[in-house]
């Protein structure tokens, strides 16, 4: 019994501690960020003429000139993992752009680090070993972590980072869409706009500590509240169906629900399902560019929008590789991407019903050869 | 021979010898098809000495997990908390750092309470309260993560350069934390060789009822013998916060952890019914899943393909030498 | 001794015996009631029957799940069966709806492939089912990938989806019944029957209580235990049409659905490593599993406490009924 009490006094001391510390740390809530983000979603490209995955919104550039080497080129790329849709998507997105250059491209060598960091930065060493790579480009899994082993790679190897970023500047450039605030602002105006002031909003959101998650919740958690609407819940679905369609379910009981924010699309559907399951007029809903939540916005009328967070980052990763070593210019040390939303005006041109249902739609894959037959 | 010398030598027979070397027969094989593929796909920078340190390194986190895992499976328990004890651990250190060097050793120091605490939570639940190591380690999984969910929304602390030293700190031509790991296998095998805490723990597995009649606190055993796994887990998320720089609350998850460290402990020949194996069997069993995913690197295999073949792989290396045994096996 | 002494001395001893009735039905009467507190619109029949609706794919699983569990073993491979009957299915379909019922029936043929190769592993290869069905389940995850290229092909047809997600409504007194009410029903009443009332259910309990018994009195245990994880197998299928029909396609529909069932099984007081098990129990304990998930959606408690709390209740549970074992005599 003692040693119970012992042990439990213990804990709370363990945890205490670590607790009143935590309270100094950082969190996903940057005013700065918030602001850049807000503007670059508007922003015109510095090259609207260019097909829309090399645009660039901003005017810095790097110069590569002394990357430049012959080709044919052996392209090496660290990937954090294929296990979501959404990468899954991009990957063919890159094996189609490699396949469409391969005549300066003699090898693509890919990694995948199965979602774990330790893995993924053990990835980069093989990678390195090897020494086969002309370039290296990296999908980190997280962004402090992966920080040593790309300034390591940065040694040796031009190195190119895309989609999540590290803390280190050392890359040549940090190929991304606009952002997850951008995301955020994009559903969050879009709700704001059509709920009247007291509307209830529930939060739908994936999981928890992602950076590129958190940040889309907490610019969409300002925009709402400034618009005078309550936030019934944030709950955190594990991007799972069933759970989504259960927390909505137990959501419309306790209340009236008029929008849905959510911070991903993955689970859009399930969530139009369960009011549609009882007998409920759908709310207002943000989604993302899924083709089955498109299908279905389109098929039941919905008010609603997708806000993306454009799948084309993969292919301009590629494209990106080859300018630099071919010795041109490319934006740096940030190629920010356009981010557009995908609205009521824009949803015919996005459907296509005989694409796979967690198919991308802003995927910039269209003018491929082998368009649509390698996504299907 | 003389009666006398027959009977003071006892034989060891074909099978329980073939049982105790299987796991290093599965090793060199793993080592051969790695140096094949290496030298037959025109690779040979990966025999080099940076490239099979490279793969001995890849999987320190693992390897000092499965040391503490083989403690309790040789008792015949088990703790799948672990992965979460590593996220808590990582971001513990993490937090009470926040990047000062002068801190780095109360961090340490509370890690290891932290694992010192889980571990007599996880080993007074299976021995007072009798319940199965199972539901016992996972109830404690969940609450562990419970705690962990605070400190998710803020990005913690932050690990201060010095404390890299850990994981990417050399040793002349060595990476330090491969010493590290060496000296920690070396003092476990002593423990369980020639202590009486070892003995003890073999034959609290090997059956529990005999080893309390025989006058052994059995309670004890289980208690210290979770106290030690949790704490190597603690000192797996230090290494964890090194090698990544900061302490995230999904590392364990991540990395798959708990399940991974079992299955390295019984495919290195530690049986899960316990009384059985030891750490030279756990060792080669991390070292095979580093070859395994350095061979799946090299051959470029598709990701997708590597799960497959990464589940076959586990079942057919146990069945490997369980196939000889008589034991009824459920 | 005398007869009235006889007689007093059974009649004390059983008022000092503890009641009989599995406790899991008092918790799950107590959680309806909490929630029905806390949401008084939950008892109404159409928010009731979708709870059930919601209840039934784990119920399902949990009832296959405790014949390997009364077997003496696990089966950690039925989630990523849900996850490949859920992708299986949306593969074979291709938005054909005539398809619906011959897929139907190729999910089972595989769902009693993987469980006869689980079976088998673990009788013939003898690999602990522990570390077997953890191999499955890893190859089966990939083999889902893998067949997928990592996301669903095609929808899952509405014929199909009939199962998990329509009602049949106008039903007097209770307004909607869903179909997987029906198909949970009939499941449940054939495994309660096949456990508790057949020659089978009695020789399982037997194999599991004491397998080396079982084996000197004859009984076929490598075939029962075969039978075990087929069953347990099966009902994933089911589980994974249910589920797949109630919340459509998705890459891991099946995530973390083992340890559940397992859990489930185990609040309802089954037995880890054999022995003991109810088919009616573990239902309950699903239903109550379902029903704590309810009352914290409905709470709105911050997530670290709700993973602390399924922790507690799960050590709590299995804490209680080995000390019921212990002082009920039984």
């Amino acid at each position: 019994m003692k040693r119970l009490f012992m042990l439990a006094a213990l804990l709370s001391l363990v945890l205490g501690v670590g607790h009143a510390l935590a309270q100094a740390a950082p969190n996903f809530d940057d005013p700065a960020e918030f602001a850049k983000q807000k503007a670059n979603l508007t922003a015109a490209p510095a090259n609207p003429s260019d097909p829309i995955y090399l645009q660039h919104i901003g005017t810095d550039m790097v110069d590569t000139a002394k990357f430049k080497k012959p080709a044919p080129w052996t392209l090496c790329f660290s990937n954090a993992a294929t296990d979501n849709p959404w990468r899954v998507v991009g990957l063919k997105n890159m094996q189609a752009q490699v396949a469409v250059d391969k005549a300066n491209i003699k090898d693509f060598i890919v990694t995948d680090a199965g979602g774990s960091d330790d893995k993924q930065i053990a990835d980069i060493n093989d990678l390195l070993t090897g020494k086969k790579c002309d370039i290296l480009m990296i999908a980190p899994n997280t962004t402090a972590a992966l920080t040593p082993a790309v300034e390591k790679a940065c040694a040796v190897l031009p190195v190119i980072v895309f989609d999540r970023g590290v803390t280190t500047k050392c890359p040549l450039s940090f190929v991304h869409p606009v952002g997850g605030y951008g995301f955020g602002i994009a559903a969050a105006e879009f709700i704001a706009k059509n709920v009247p002031k007291g509307g209830n909003v529930l939060a739908l959101r994936i999981l928890p500590g992602v950076d590129v998650l958190e940040t889309r919740f907490s610019a969409g958690k300002h925009i709402l509240t400034d618009a005078g609407l309550n936030i019934v819940g944030a709950e955190f679905t594990g991007g799972d169906n069933a759970k989504t369609k259960s927390i909505v379910e137990d959501y419309m009981q306790k209340g009236k629900i008029d929008a849905i924010f959510m911070d991903a699309g993955a689970t859009a559907v399930a969530a139009i399902e369960a009011f549609e399951d009882a007998g409920q007029p759908v709310p207002v809903i943000t989604g993302e560019d899924q083709q089955d939540f498109l299908q279905k916005w389109k098929a039941d009328k919905l008010t609603a929008i997708a806000p993306t967070y454009p799948n084309y980052v993969w292919r301009t990763a590629i494209l990106a590789s080859e300018m630099v070593l071919s010795g041109k210019p490319i934006p740096g040390p940030e190629w920010v991407l356009p981010q557009p939303s995908i609205t009521a005006d824009t949803l015919d041109k996005y459907i296509n019903t005989s694409m796979p249902p967690l198919h991308y739609a802003m995927c910039g894959c269209e003018d491929f050869p082998d368009y649509p037959a390698r996504w299907k | 021979m003389s009666l006398a010398e027959t009977v003071r030598r006892p034989t060891v027979s074909f099978a329980q010898r073939f049982e105790r070397l299987a796991p290093l027969a599965l090793l060199v094989v793993a080592v051969a098809i790695y140096a094949a593929i290496a030298l037959g796909s025109g690779q040979p920078q990966y025999m080099s000495f940076d490239g099979v340190v490279g793969v001995a390194n890849r999987s320190i986190a693992l390897g000092i997990t499965a040391v503490g895992q083989t403690f309790v499976i040789l008792l015949g328990s088990i703790d799948i908390s672990v992965a979460n004890l590593i996220s808590a651990a990582a971001v513990l250190a993490s937090v009470i750092m926040n990047g000062n060097p002068a801190m780095i050793v109360p961090a340490i120091a509370a890690v290891l309470v932290l694992g010192f605490v889980v571990g007599l939570a996880n080993g007074l639940v299976i021995a007072r309260l009798e319940v199965n190591p199972l539901i016992a380690t996972l109830g404690m999984s969940l609450i562990v993560q419970g705690a962990l969910s605070a400190f998710i929304s803020n990005f913690a602390g932050a690990v201060p350069d010095a404390f890299q030293y850990f994981a990417y700190g050399t040793v002349g031509p060595l990476p330090f934390s491969l010493l590290f790991y060496a000296v920690l296998v070396l003092l476990a095998w002593v423990v369980l060789r020639f202590t009486k805490f070892g003995s003890d723990i073999y034959s609290v597995g090997g059956n529990v009822d005999a080893a309390r009649l025989a006058g052994i606190h059995t309670n004890r055993i289980i208690i210290r013998a979770h106290i030690v796994c949790s704490m190597l887990a603690a000192v797996a998320g230090l290494y964890l916060a090194s090698r990544l720089k900061s302490g995230a609350p999904w590392i364990g998850k991540d990395g798959v952890y708990d399940l991974e460290s079992i299955a390295v402990t019984v495919i290195g020949g530690t049986i899960l019914a316990g009384g059985r194996g030891g750490i030279w069997g756990t060792v080669a069993g991390v070292l095979i899943f580093s070859l395994i995913d350095a061979i799946f690197n090299l051959t470029g295999t598709d990701a997708f393909l590597k799960q497959v073949l990464r589940g076959v792989i586990i079942v057919a290396a146990v069945a490997f030498y369980a196939v000889r045994s008589k034991r009824i096996v459920a | 001794m005398s007869n009235e002494a006889v007689a007093k001395v059974e009649a004390s001893s059983r008022r000092r015996r503890l009641p009989s009735i599995n406790p899991i039905y008092l918790v799950l009467v107590l959680l309806i009631a909490a929630i029905a507190i806390k949401n008084p619109a939950f008892l109404e029949p159409l928010q009731f029957m979708n709870f059930l609706k919601r209840a039934a794919p784990l119920a399902i699983l949990s009832a296959g799940q405790v014949f390997v569990l009364v077997a003496g073993g696990f089966d950690l491979s039925v989630g990523a069966l849900i996850t490949l009957t859920v992708i299986g299915a949306s593969m074979l379909q291709s938005n054909d709806p005539n398809a619906t019922w011959w897929v139907i029936c190729l999910l089972f043929v595989l769902g009693a492939l993987v469980g006869l190769i689980n079976g088998l592993v673990v009788v013939l290869l003898r690999v602990p089912s522990l570390i077997a069905t953890l191999g499955m389940m890893i190859t089966l995850t990939g083999v889902a990938l893998l067949w997928s290229g990592g996301a669903p092909k095609g929808y899952l047809t509405d014929s199909f989806r009939f199962f998990g997600r329509f009602n049949i409504s106008g039903i007097p007194g209770i307004g909607i019944l869903p179909v997987a009410l029906i198909v949970l029903v009939v499941v449940v009443a054939f495994l309660w029957w096949l456990m508790h009332s057949t020659n089978y259910g009695r020789l399982l309990l037997a194999v599991g209580d004491n397998p080396r018994a079982s084996q000197l009195a004859g009984v076929p245990i490598g075939r029962v235990r075969v039978l075990a994880f087929v069953v347990s197998a099966l009902s994933g299928t089911v589980a994974g049409i249910l589920l797949g029909g109630f919340s459509g396609v998705s890459p891991d529909a099946g995530n973390g659905y083992e340890l559940q069932a397992i859990t489930a099984a185990v609040l309802g007081g089954a037995q880890l490593l054999g022995g003991r098990g109810s088919v009616p129990a573990t239902v309950a304990g699903a239903v109550t599993l379902t029903a704590i998930f309810t009352l914290l959606n409905f709470l709105g408690l911050p997530n670290p406490v709700r993973s602390a709390v399924q922790g507690l209740i799960l050590i709590g549970a299995v804490a209680l009924a080995m000390y019921r074992r212990k002082h009920a005599g039984r």
